[in-house]
């Protein structure tokens, strides 16, 4: 087993004209874990996640993944799941699958099927007449049917029912491999925490706290979720 | 076998006391094979790693073993799950005498009310 990280931050910094979004972001992340990546809203999350995919660029600093710096080699490393569908609506489920399979090496269109049949969705449908749950679990197939080091799921769970969110995290947990790691971004924390290996705590740009998940509940005598609201209040 | 985890207390720590009672209660019985890490992740619907942490955790009370490429067994040594059984039961016994002591209840009276709900 080779010891280098799977992703590394290194002061990290992103200003948008002169409004600091983050603030000497330093992470180190390894293989084989679901690290929940927690945070208000407009902490900082969706801007971090946009800079690990190269959507950003850094005002200072860098990311490394697998070593490498963030680029075309990387991309392919990474499957990413954004907070708002990118996809055409217009199209129908099959040939959304085909797109990824054109678009990525690391695509199993077999199993993003059997994925999709097992979450009772029809592969003949259109987007738009699906509901908005049908929707994300549909993204969420297609995400997860890569064979990628790295899956960062941006708030997967926001806007959904929670038959919808369970069925979401059963996808996550029973497609989740030891050789790469999940970033799940989210504010819904207690609906989540039960999954994670870690929790990175994000605020005001800055990350506050990276802990084991279940150190921190053993520490604190208390959920993630309640630490969470503990540190801070609304 | 799916169970409700408090989000207060380690998820680790909640599988070893569920797995603890499957091994005395015979669900899984002396000298028998265990399912994977894998598949037992999928059934609590827990992270495999913590589900990975929870069977070591076993494997140090010597409650289990791994076979070298083999997989986890349930001990062998009958009197090892005996004696848990025995641990939670005195547990049990207890915080039901502590209960009754709280509603002013003697240990006499006590064990009267143990034969009546039995009945």
């Amino acid at each position: 087993m080779s010891n280098m990280k799977l992703l590394e931050i290194k002061s990290l910094n992103k200003s948008f004209d002169n409004k600091k979004v983050l603030k000497d972001i330093n992470l180190n992340i390894s293989s084989g874990k679901i690290i929940g990546l927690l945070g208000k809203n407009g902490a900082g999350k969706t801007t971090l996640i946009k800079l690990i995919n190269d959507l950003l660029t850094p005002t200072s600093g860098e990311i490394l993944i697998n070593g490498k710096k963030i680029g075309v080699e990387t991309k392919k490393v990474v499957s990413y799941l954004p907070e708002r569908t990118y996809l055409n609506k217009q199209m129908k489920v099959f040939e959304v699958i085909k797109l990824f399979k054109d678009f990525y090496e690391d695509f199993d269109d077999k199993k993003a099927k059997k994925l999709l049949k097992e979450l009772d969705l029809d592969i003949e449908q259109h987007l738009t007449k699906m509901s908005k749950g049908m929707q994300e679990k549909v993204q969420l197939a297609l995400v997860m049917s890569r064979k990628a080091d790295l899956y960062i799921l941006d708030e997967p769970l926001s806007g959904v029912d929670p038959a919808t969110r369970d069925y979401i995290l059963d996808t996550i947990l029973s497609n989740f491999n030891e050789k790469a790691s999940i970033i799940i971004s989210t504010h819904l924390i207690s609906d989540i925490e039960r999954i994670l290996d870690e929790v990175i705590f994000i605020d005001k740009g800055k990350v506050v706290l990276q802990s084991s998940a279940d150190k921190l509940r053993n520490k604190e005598k208390a959920s993630i979720d309640e630490i969470f609201r503990r540190m801070f209040k609304w | 076998m799916e169970i409700t985890f408090d989000n207060n207390i380690p998820i680790y720590i909640q599988l070893v006391e569920y797995m603890k009672i499957y091994l005395i209660s015979g669900v899984f019985k002396c000298g028998e094979k265990l399912p994977s890490v894998r598949d037992f992740a999928t059934d609590f619907k827990v992270n495999p790693n913590t589900m990975q942490k929870a069977l070591a955790e076993l494997e140090s009370l010597k409650l289990i073993y791994t076979e070298r490429t083999n997989g986890k067994y349930v001990t062998k040594e009958k009197k090892l799950i005996e004696k848990l059984k025995d641990e939670y039961a005195i547990t049990l016994a207890k915080s039901y005498f502590q209960g009754m002591k709280r509603i002013g209840l003697g240990k006499a009276d006590s064990i009267k009310y143990l034969e009546r709900v039995n009945e």
